[in-house]
């Protein structure tokens, strides 16, 4: 664990992990593994100004403005004093978010190109691998990464598979380029332990009939077998250890001390109301279910519970346990209450290399699909979807999520409304740093992507400098942000104006 | 099984034949007040669609309404014809991990040609109705082109969604034949490229000679896939191959040059290198805009602004998605068509790549795919642009009938959300 440094935004939320959290603040505590390598190069201070911001904490700002400073967010709010020295950005037309964050990817672990040599995320020899961890396979080459960055991705966190009953640690990574992923291992985040209901451990080990899980039955017997044990591993590292170490059982000590969250891949009602029972029997907390296709049935139990739900807004009918997956799903988790009136914790996660470039788009039809049902869902909520909800599920919602002062200044520029299939994000910051800039592209970052389409076939084409259509030539920023020709094409948010202007000669 | 399949089928029929008696008695619909997205002929503010029975009779701004139609007043909003999935296996695919659910896989012959999806597509598939509620009225039901599948995988059918039981929901049979090409049809044959393509031409030529081979070895095709490919050697029939890389489409260009095949690309990450080639020849191609990474070697030059370069170029585009949830989510194909217009192809363009340009793919640009006068009344009524996420339909119109907007997602919706 590597030590976790409370912020002074620390919300009430949280204070259940920060206590979890403290317990590996203990001085004997050997030194963790695999340490984060990462550090924010210096950046200089910005002040964006005259944008619509979206918190992810509940609010939005119109003609509001940001400043970051060293990393950081200094101050949000409609009148901000800019200190000398700062590069100050127009974005007049424009929405400033938190960074995007996944809470459910396998970047790295299965990156492009998909072949067995690069499939590194299922270790599918033993339906219980709590010893083996994502990071040891993320192959920070993967163009995915990249491709995440230019639709906003910040953070995420990268899990393995789904194959096994628990299949091993998941880690928060910063979405920055590296040759390591230390060199991208988000400090102060927690690990994660990912746990797998249902279909996939029975049809990976027992649909032959020759190895258990064969059954539900089966995968409820092993996750009980494996945590039964931890327990008693864990009763006699208290009481002075002496053993000889046991790499799985240190995850699922660690999960049953609260320094490791739980990370449960579970579709149906009825198995999720299983899982919250065994975490019961064993004292642990499973901090969120994913894919939940059904999470909208127990809704409420959620909402009690404190248990998030990361949700696809549509995918449905691959898998029978995926069968009564609905469009509402992601707005009825939000719409519960608890009796302690907390709000439902509602998460889009893409658990994909395409759906992470779009989980604005994403978090769109999740909201379009419940205002039609009749859920009152603002802007400024369905972005916690995306943002301030997943910090919170894997770990660094005291760290980032959220435009507050205090915060890593992990931001989004979009040309608009992120939730918009028009949407573009221009410009990415992560640590104040900016990491994508679509009217300055760069060279690829990834290795393997670098000389993939020969350069002469390249001019075949036009280079990528879709104007920002969204954002009139009249009204661009006045600063470098701004594309300098104009749009090529009629703004794609006025259909009628676009087409009538096309068929009129 | 059922021992008087015949029985339980008339029970079912009833009540249909009923709702289907309904179009007949539609007579005149007018839809006035609407921004309407002809596709063939540009938008029309403040216009009138005016329908009867399942045609469409008039389109236009100003017209007079017939005394005795029944009048919608669209009140501004969006209409746009039902839209058209290129690439599905829609009623043939119910739960995809479950193999009792699938009959769009063509086993492990070499060559399949004559499979027909005819014998195996259901009318009350589950994704008919979750998908035209979100305006998909017609879609290529196609023979699965899967790694180790049949080199020649069949013929596939477009389909009526918006049809409200099994009469006419075949919009065409034997729409196009389906090969895979490159990495997936590398599996069957244990080969590579050479390997694939030889064996295409093998299947071909077989076809020419009549059916016969030549002296050397026994027949290759069966009599059957004999008889099924000799409307695609004619030019007749398209040949929709999955193929990405802009080699492997020239190769195939060529291959289909030698044989005056009519050929589709089906996929085509790379085929931006080769924009200009297929547009020369005609060659349309169905794409998913979203497919931008390097995820197989065969897809190493993929690009977000594939479609817009393709256009540019001249190539006709039909937009289906790439992904394993091309079926159940053929409803976001609206979506592939936005995110294509956000990386520079116009908005007009989008909206004929998920309505009339997979018509013209499939020869039935005469009856769907627009809103002209004698063209089946396939529309829909929007809350807003029907590109963006954030829309849906308001009414999905099919031949003419306003189709229950409802499925078993909403079902599942109302039975536990609020009302």
């Amino acid at each position: 664990m590597r030590r976790f440094q409370p912020l002074a935004a620390a919300s009430l939320a949280l204070a259940a992990l920060t206590l979890a959290l403290a317990a590996c603040k203990k001085d004997e505590a050997p030194a963790a593994p695999f340490p984060s390598t990462y550090t924010a190069p210096a950046a200089p201070a910005v002040l964006i100004t005259h944008a619509t911001i979206l918190t992810g904490t509940g609010r939005k700002l119109e003609d509001a403005s940001l400043l970051i400073q060293d990393g950081k967010i200094v101050a949000v709010g409609e009148e901000v004093a800019p200190p000398p020295q700062v590069e100050v950005i127009d974005a007049k037309g424009r929405w400033l978010t938190p960074g995007l964050i996944d809470a459910h990817s396998h970047l790295g672990v299965y990156p492009s190109p998909d072949v067995w040599a690069t499939a590194d995320g299922n270790e599918m020899v033993d339906p219980v691998t709590p010893g083996v961890w994502s990071e040891h396979a993320v192959w920070p080459q993967d163009p995915g990464f990249e491709t995440a960055r230019a639709g906003g991705v910040t953070s995420l966190l990268v899990l393995p598979g789904s194959g096994n009953l628990i299949g091993g640690r998941g880690s928060v990574l910063k979405n920055v380029p590296s040759v390591s992923y230390q060199g991208m291992k988000y400090p102060g985040a927690p690990y994660s332990l990912k746990i797998a209901c249902g279909e996939n451990p029975k049809r990976v080990y027992g649909k032959d009939g020759q190895r258990a899980p064969m059954t539900r039955m089966g995968n409820v017997a092993g996750y009980r077998a494996a945590f039964a044990k931890a327990k008693e591993y864990l009763k006699k590292q208290e009481a002075g250890g002496g053993e000889e170490r046991d790499l799985g059982m240190e995850t699922l000590a660690g999960v049953l001390k609260g320094d490791i969250l739980v990370q449960n891949h579970c579709y149906r009602a009825d198995e999720m109301e299983t899982m919250l029972d065994v975490a019961k029997e064993f004292g642990f907390k499973i901090t969120t279910f994913h894919h939940a296709v059904e999470a909208y049935k127990i809704a409420d139990r959620l909402a009690e519970e404190g248990v998030c739900a990361a949700l696809w807004a549509d995918w449905w009918g691959f898998k029978l346990e995926a069968f009564d997956g609905i469009r509402e799903n992601v707005a009825m988790v939000d719409a519960a209450v608890s009796k302690d009136g907390a709000r439902g914790c509602a998460i889009v996660h893409s658990d994909d290399p395409y759906g992470i470039q779009r989980l604005n788009q994403e978090a769109a039809k999740a909201m379009a699909a419940g205002r039609r049902a009749g859920y009152v869902i603002r802007d400024e909520d369905a972005i916690a979807w995306i943002t301030s909800n997943p910090a919170k599920a894997i770990g660094i919602g005291e760290l980032t999520g959220s435009l507050e002062p205090g915060k890593a200044a992990d931001l989004v520029l979009w040309n608009g409304t992120p939730f918009s299939s028009y949407a573009r994000a221009d410009r990415v910051y992560i640590d104040g740093v900016l990491r994508f800039d679509r009217y300055t592209p760069k060279p690829v970052e990834s290795d393997f992507a670098l000389g993939l389409a020969p350069p002469e076939e390249q001019e075949a084409g036009t280079p990528l400098t879709a104007p920002s259509a969204a954002i009139p030539a009249s009204a661009a920023p006045k600063t470098e942000i701004a594309p300098t020709a104009s749009p090529a094409e009629p703004a794609p948010t006025e259909p009628a104006a676009a087409a009538a202007s096309e068929t009129q000669p | 099984m059922n021992r008087h399949p015949w029985l339980r089928r008339a029970r079912v029929l009833a009540p249909l034949a009923l709702a289907l008696a309904l179009p007949a008695q539609a007579g005149l619909l007018a839809i006035t007040n609407a921004k309407l997205y002809t596709v063939s002929g540009g938008a029309l503010e403040n216009a009138t669609l005016l329908i009867r029975n399942d045609l469409i009779e008039a389109v236009g701004v100003g017209l007079p309404v017939p005394e005795g139609a029944k009048v919608i007043d669209a009140a501004g909003a969006s209409v746009t014809p039902g839209l058209f999935d290129a690439y599905t296996h829609i009623g043939l695919e119910e739960i995809s991990g479950i193999d009792e659910t699938r009959d769009d896989a063509g086993g492990n012959p070499r060559y399949s040609a004559a499979l027909d999806v005819l014998d195996g597509l259901n009318p009350r598939s589950v994704l008919i109705p979750v998908n035209r509620i979100e305006g998909i009225t017609q879609a290529m039901s196609a023979p699965t082109t899967g790694e180790g599948g049949p080199l020649l995988a069949g013929r596939g059918a477009v389909i009526n969604l918006g049809q409200l039981g099994p009469q006419n929901f075949i919009a065409r049979a034997h729409a196009a034949q389906f090969v895979p090409f490159g990495e997936a049809a590398m599996a069957q044959l244990h080969g590579g490229r050479p390997t694939v393509l030889l064996a295409l031409r093998e299947a071909f030529q077989e076809v020419r000679n009549g059916g016969h081979s030549g002296v050397q070895r026994d027949s290759l095709l069966g009599a059957l896939d004999i008889e099924a490919l000799r409307p695609v050697l004619s030019g007749e029939q398209p040949l929709v191959v999955d193929v990405q890389r802009a080699a492997d489409i020239r190769a195939l260009l060529k291959f289909a040059d030698d044989y005056g095949i009519k050929l589709v690309i089906h996929g085509g990450a790379e085929a931006h290198l080769v924009a200009r080639e297929l547009a020369e020849k005609q060659v349309p191609v169905i794409l998913d805009p979203t497919y931008n990474l390097p995820i197989h070697f065969e897809a190493l030059a993929a690009r977000a602004d594939a479609a817009a370069i393709l256009h540019r170029a001249g190539v006709l585009l039909a937009f289906s998605a790439a992904s394993d949830m091309g079926s159940h989510n053929s409803r976001n194909i609206r979506q592939l068509a936005g995110n294509a217009v956000a990386y520079g192809l116009p908005w007009s363009a989008a909206l004929a790549a998920v309505t009339l340009n997979p018509a013209k793919v499939y020869g039935l640009d005469s009856t769907v795919g627009s809103l002209e006068a004698g063209k089946q009344a396939n529309f829909v009524i929007w809350d807003g642009d029907p590109l963006e996420v954030t829309s849906f339909p308001k009414q999905v119109y099919a031949a003419g009938v306003a189709i229950p907007m409802s499925s078993r997602q909403t079902q599942l919706r109302d039975r536990y959300g609020k009302r």
